[in-house]
């Protein structure tokens, strides 16, 4: 009988690592909760930092999987993991066997109405990255009553590095998203001025340092060295926001037509779950900790559960696909030893 | 002694290798919570006082842990306790509490 591995989660991780499986001769079948493929990739518009637009990364992604054969599940949610990746249990209730399981169940977006203090469901112009990326797929930038913002503020760490929602992690990949958006924003709207309120510019990838230079020489993003404190809303349904400018160190106030919320990754609320399963442990964030952060990223405990993405950190989609790949391998080899 | 008009200008830089680092030291140890620290401005942008006078906490509390702490007991004096600073405090630094405590440890001048 020949072997078969189930992929918890067909975001791009998901995907590749179900894809590269196939390619070393082992079946693989992706267990997705949504109704397709992609993850998160599937609402972004354009990436960072080389602006390729998403869907010529998700086209590929979907091209390699029906190529090679993979068995794809959707709108299937996997709720257990049990007897340590031999077998998992569907939230119907019904079970599947396989001889591993790769666990690719991703991230949360953080919910920002949780920062109160901000506005966001509450006040008509507050945004998140997330709805920025989703008007950028439908026409534009506009505030809610259809103008083009004049002033757009975009604030950093909103759920990130923040003991106050219980999130001490540091998001990686948003301060790079929040430079990107704010070069869209310009690029549509030149006349717009931008504001970036930011604590640390966080450039840790290929080309992010490049932007974000860009961002401010070519583009003249104003970046101001301050947390936005309190948002409110003025009668004209604009948003008041209050910061320290640090680097003066004078309380600043400002109204903008739109402020945008640059939300963080939250550990995947799956992950509870996951650590029910005897050879999972999770971090204090909730992010899914791997065997070995040099040796064994990819690994658990378990010698038949293994991860790939970002559920064992924030991680951009190279990051993450690369490791569908690292997994595939281990679990290759893995399957050959028994 | 003849007056020329002339005064030796204090450097104003922070001297860490002449600072009196000690109560640095000891307010640190004892409240190790201020060490984490990201410099946000969260409170001072928020605080009562900062937005009336030229208070700013952040600044007040780095002064001191820079080992500068002249006239900070002083400026403490406006802080009105009323605890906004600790509600948006990212790192869940008790900045008031901090505010109490410096009134209580600093020498007044
Ligand atoms: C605002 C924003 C913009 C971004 N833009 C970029 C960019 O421009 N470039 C870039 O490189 N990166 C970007 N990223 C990062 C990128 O989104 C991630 O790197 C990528 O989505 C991670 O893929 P993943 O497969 O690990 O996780 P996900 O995309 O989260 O996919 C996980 C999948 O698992 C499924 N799943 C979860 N639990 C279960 C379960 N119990 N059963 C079945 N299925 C389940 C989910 O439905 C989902 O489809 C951005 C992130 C954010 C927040
Ligand atoms: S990447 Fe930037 S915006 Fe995101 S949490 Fe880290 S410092 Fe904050
Ligand atoms: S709000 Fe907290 S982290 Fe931010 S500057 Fe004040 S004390 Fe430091
Ligand atoms: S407690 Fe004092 S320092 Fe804190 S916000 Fe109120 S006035 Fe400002």
């Amino acid at each position: 009988m020949s072997k078969k591995v189930i992929i918890i989660g067909g975001g791009v991780a998901g995907m590749q690592a179900a894809v590269t499986l196939e390619e070393l001769g082992i079946r693989s079948v992706i267990i997705e909760k949504e109704d397709g493929l992609g993850g998160k990739l599937r609402r972004w518009d354009r990436l960072f930092p080389t602006m390729t637009p998403a869907e010529e990364v998700l086209d590929e992604l979907k091209d390699r999987v029906q190529r090679s054969g993979v068995e794809v599940m959707t709108s299937c949610e996997v709720s257990e993991i049990g007897c340590e990746g031999r077998m998992v249990t569907l939230k119907d209730g019904s079970s599947l066997e396989s001889d591993a399981v790769v666990v690719a169940s991703g991230f949360d977006l953080f919910p920002a109405e949780l920062k109160e203090e901000y506005g966001y469901k509450i006040y008509d112009n507050v945004f998140t990255t997330v709805d920025l990326e989703r008007m950028f797929r439908n026409g534009g930038v506009r505030t809610v009553d259809g103008r083009i913002p004049k002033t757009v503020a975009f604030l950093h760490c909103v759920g990130s590095r923040d003991e106050k929602v219980n999130q001490r992690h540091c998001s990686r990949v948003c301060c790079i998203t929040g430079v990107k958006q704010a070069i869209e924003i310009k690029q549509e709207h030149p006349d717009t001025e931008v504001y970036s309120f930011y604590m640390d510019m966080r450039m840790f990838g290929p080309g992010y340092e490049e932007l974000y230079r860009q961002a401010q020489q070519e583009f003249n993003i104003h970046f101001v060295r301050g947390r936005i404190s309190e948002a409110s809303q003025t009668i004209d349904h604009r948003i008041q926001i209050k910061a320290e400018d640090t680097l003066i160190g004078l309380p600043l106030k400002m109204t903008v037509d739109m402020l945008v919320l640059i939300v963080g990754m939250k550990a995947g609320e799956s992950n509870l779950r996951w650590s029910r399963c005897q050879g999972v442990d999770l971090y204090p964030s909730s992010f899914v900790k791997p065997k070995n952060l040099f040796l064994g990223g990819v690994e658990s405990d378990s010698k038949h559960i293994f991860y790939a993405g970002t559920v064992t950190a924030p991680k951009n989609i190279g990051e993450s696909i690369d490791e569908g790949i690292a997994a595939a391998h281990r679990v290759a080899q893995r399957l050959k030893e028994e | 002694m003849v007056n020329w008009g002339y005064t030796i200008t204090r450097v104003r830089r922070v001297d860490i290798d002449s600072n009196d680092m000690s109560y640095s030291r000891k307010l640190l140890a004892e409240f190790p919570e201020l060490q984490s620290c990201i410099a946000c401005g969260s409170c001072t942008a928020t605080c009562t006082a900062g937005n009336l006078t030229k208070f700013n906490v952040r600044k007040l509390q780095t002064l001191v842990r820079r080992g500068e702490y002249e006239g900070v007991r002083k400026e403490l004096e406006k802080c009105m306790l009323c605890g906004k600073c600790r509600l948006v405090c990212p790192r869940g630094i008790n900045i008031r509490g901090l505010v109490q405590k410096l009134k209580k440890e600093l020498p007044v001048k």
